[in-house]
């Protein structure tokens, strides 16, 4: 690959279940050795994307080429190229972790005992070296998603696609899975991940696409696509009810912005675009004013708030017949 | 073959790339490879599950014993004999005939697992999936084989015929589970879940093994079903293994179909039917099956 051309580049693709249209004329460009995450609800076509770009499913219309490879006309060649983790983990359940790895290693064409050794060598760098041996049957979820990640990993590939690595897990399992991502994305791997998690598009990728009911809605860093939707939010929850006017007062006069109260959960929250900087100037307001606080964080928009402000409506509740047609 | 990464000056020019960021490119092994591979996970799965196995050990060995010693004592073989004798090549026929069963199941268990995604975004040879499952399903029907050869020397079945045509008779049985394979993939790309499969396999499958000359004498039949039974390929496997065994069989009227006449030929006869005919069909549905 030379570094110039873009290791995943697909341009209008369209996918036709019937008459539901999954993806209506998608493009996407990722460079070689950068990682680029691909963000939406439920429904929205990102695994749809992926299946076509993985070779797994073909476009109605459009091309796309993966690792210097057009997907349609020479799937084997991507094949040989690529990892894919799909949504659920994918490893054989009544293999053992070993026999997982380097089955997948022998079907990529690697002497047996070279697939052995790769597989002993994934399972210690995925911390799986005890489990290795055990049936995956009895693996827990994050060691399951692990053990797939692995798998993907076993034949070096240029380009990794990854759907929603971490749906599912619990926020220990999850951290955990960052933390492996984390050492991948220094690799220098092409990766392209799906998720519905604008904290881990923000925090694995260096590009970011939303898409949502086939459309690619917005595309840029999590930088510019924060300032999109209006910068982080800074929330203060009260100790007493009462004073939450008087704080939404403070709020509004710090951020200039028109803050939403909530009673019930006895919070004030305003956008921000100076980030902690702004944290710093509501904190030093509030402590000015004497006003007891219980709590004060600055947080990232939501996928729902990304959506509210790009789309103008929240995320649909994911649709059944949606989730089913991949 | 494209190579994108340059030539590197190694020793071992057959090594691949192991520079960093570069991924291994193996040149395919071939169709055979990739199916033993996949194969190999088949015969995994079985030692893992022993109680899918049970339709092909205890099972068989439950109905030998059953008819044997509960119902066999009331069975008259028309053309006398031991009925024990008589017995054997129609459980072994009813065996083999939940070959299909357990292809079935696997199939719709790859489906379910995702297993088929996973294959499918590996660079293996075209059609290894479908053969590594049929080779490790004829792998998988020795042991029925030769649980039922044991289980019917202890209540006194005996192998009476030549070497020639008991070779005979265990080929016959391995060609009808390659064909019973087709059956399976078929009924598994068709039906979406392995409890479907179950559903099926018990409406279909079993009674196709009971309208036969499995444990009784076809000729003992009323009418219509008497016709079904003559036709049947399991009443004609089970009577080609009792006459290539030398066992007790029904002995031939005037008046029978050519199928009870010449059961080891018609029944290769369905051999080669199921293989030119089932076989396409299922690897289409199959294909249709995987397919998105």
């Amino acid at each position: 690959m030379t570094s110039t051309s873009p290791a995943i580049e697909a341009v209008g693709l369209v996918k036709r279940y019937g008459d539901k249209e999954a993806l209506g004329g998608v493009d996407l460009s990722v460079p070689a050795g950068t990682v680029t995450a691909v963000l939406g609800p439920n429904g929205a076509g990102k695994t749809t994307a992926v299946r076509i770009l993985s070779t797994l499913s073909l476009a109605s219309a459009g091309t796309a080429r993966v690792a210097g490879f057009d997907v349609a006309e020479h799937p084997t060649e991507v094949r040989r190229r690529i990892g894919l983790a799909a949504q659920d983990a994918t490893v054989d359940p009544l293999l053992t972790g070993h026999e997982n790895l380097t089955m997948i290693g022998e079907l990529h064409q690697m002497p047996r005992r070279s697939a052995k050794e790769r597989a002993t060598e994934l399972l210690e760098q995925f911390s799986l070296t005890d489990a290795g041996s055990r049936v995956v049957s009895g693996y827990s979820g994050g060691m399951r998603r692990r053990l797939d990640l692995a798998a993907t990993l076993v034949a070096r590939p240029e380009v990794l696609f990854l759907d929603e690595p971490t749906t599912g897990l619990d926020p220990r399992a999850r951290n955990e899975l960052w933390v492996v991502l984390d050492s991948l994305v220094g690799s220098g791997t092409t990766i392209l991940l799906t998720t519905q998690y604008l904290e881990e598009a923000d925090r694995l990728s260096d590009d970011i696409v939303v898409v949502d009911h086939g459309h690619v809605i917005a595309r840029g860093d999590a930088r510019s696509l924060k300032r999109q939707v209006g910068g982080d939010n800074i929330g203060v929850t009260v100790a007493d009810v009462a004073t939450l006017d008087d704080v939404c007062a403070v709020l509004a006069r710090v951020t200039g912005a028109d803050p939403v109260v909530d009673r019930v959960a006895r919070t004030v929250t305003a956008p921000t675009t100076a980030g902690v900087a702004g944290l710093a100037d509501v904190a030093n307001a509030l402590a000015a004013s004497g006003q007891q606080v219980e709590d004060l964080s600055l947080r990232q928009p939501t996928l729902d708030e990304v959506f509210l402000t790009l789309t103008g409506s929240p995320v649909d509740e994911p649709d059944a017949a949606q989730e089913v047609v991949r | 073959m494209t190579a994108p990464t340059a030539p590197t000056p190694s020793a071992e020019s057959t090594a691949p790339t192991t520079v960093p960021g570069a991924p291994e490119l193996h040149p395919s092994k071939g169709l055979l490879h990739d199916l033993w591979v996949v194969a190999r996970r088949g015969l995994i799965h079985m030692k893992r599950q022993p109680e899918q196995l049970s339709d092909a050990t205890i099972q068989p060995v439950m109905f030998v014993v059953m008819f044997a010693y509960v119902f066999g004592g009331a069975i008259d073989v028309p053309g006398g004999g031991n009925y024990r004798e008589f017995l054997m090549g129609g459980i072994m026929a009813q065996t083999l005939v939940f070959t299909a069963f357990g292809v079935a199941l696997s199939i719709a268990n790859d489906r379910k697992n995702q297993a088929v995604d996973r294959f499918r975004s590996l660079p293996i040879a075209r059609g290894a999936v479908l053969g590594g499952h049929a080779v490790a399903n004829v792998i998988k029907a020795i042991l029925p084989i030769t649980i039922m050869s044991i289980t019917g020397y202890v209540i006194g079945w005996r192998i009476r015929g030549d070497l020639v045509h008991t070779l005979g008779a265990y080929a016959l049985m391995l060609a009808f589970a390659f064909g019973m394979i087709w059956v399976g993939v078929l009924l598994g790309s068709l039906v979406s879940t392995p409890e479907g499969v179950n559903g099926i396999a018990f409406v279909a499958l079993f009674p196709l093994t009971f309208v036969a000359s499995t444990f009784v004498p076809v000729s003992s039949m009323p009418g219509p079903l008497k016709v079904v039974a003559q036709w049947n390929p399991v009443t004609t496997l089970a009577d080609g293994l009792r006459e290539l065994f030398g066992n007790p069989n029904t002995p031939v009227q005037p008046g029978d179909p050519w199928s009870i006449a010449h059961p080891v030929a018609y029944t290769w006869l369905w051999v080669v039917g199921l293989v030119v005919v089932c076989a396409p069909l299922a690897v289409r549905a199959y294909q249709r099956s995987i397919a998105s």
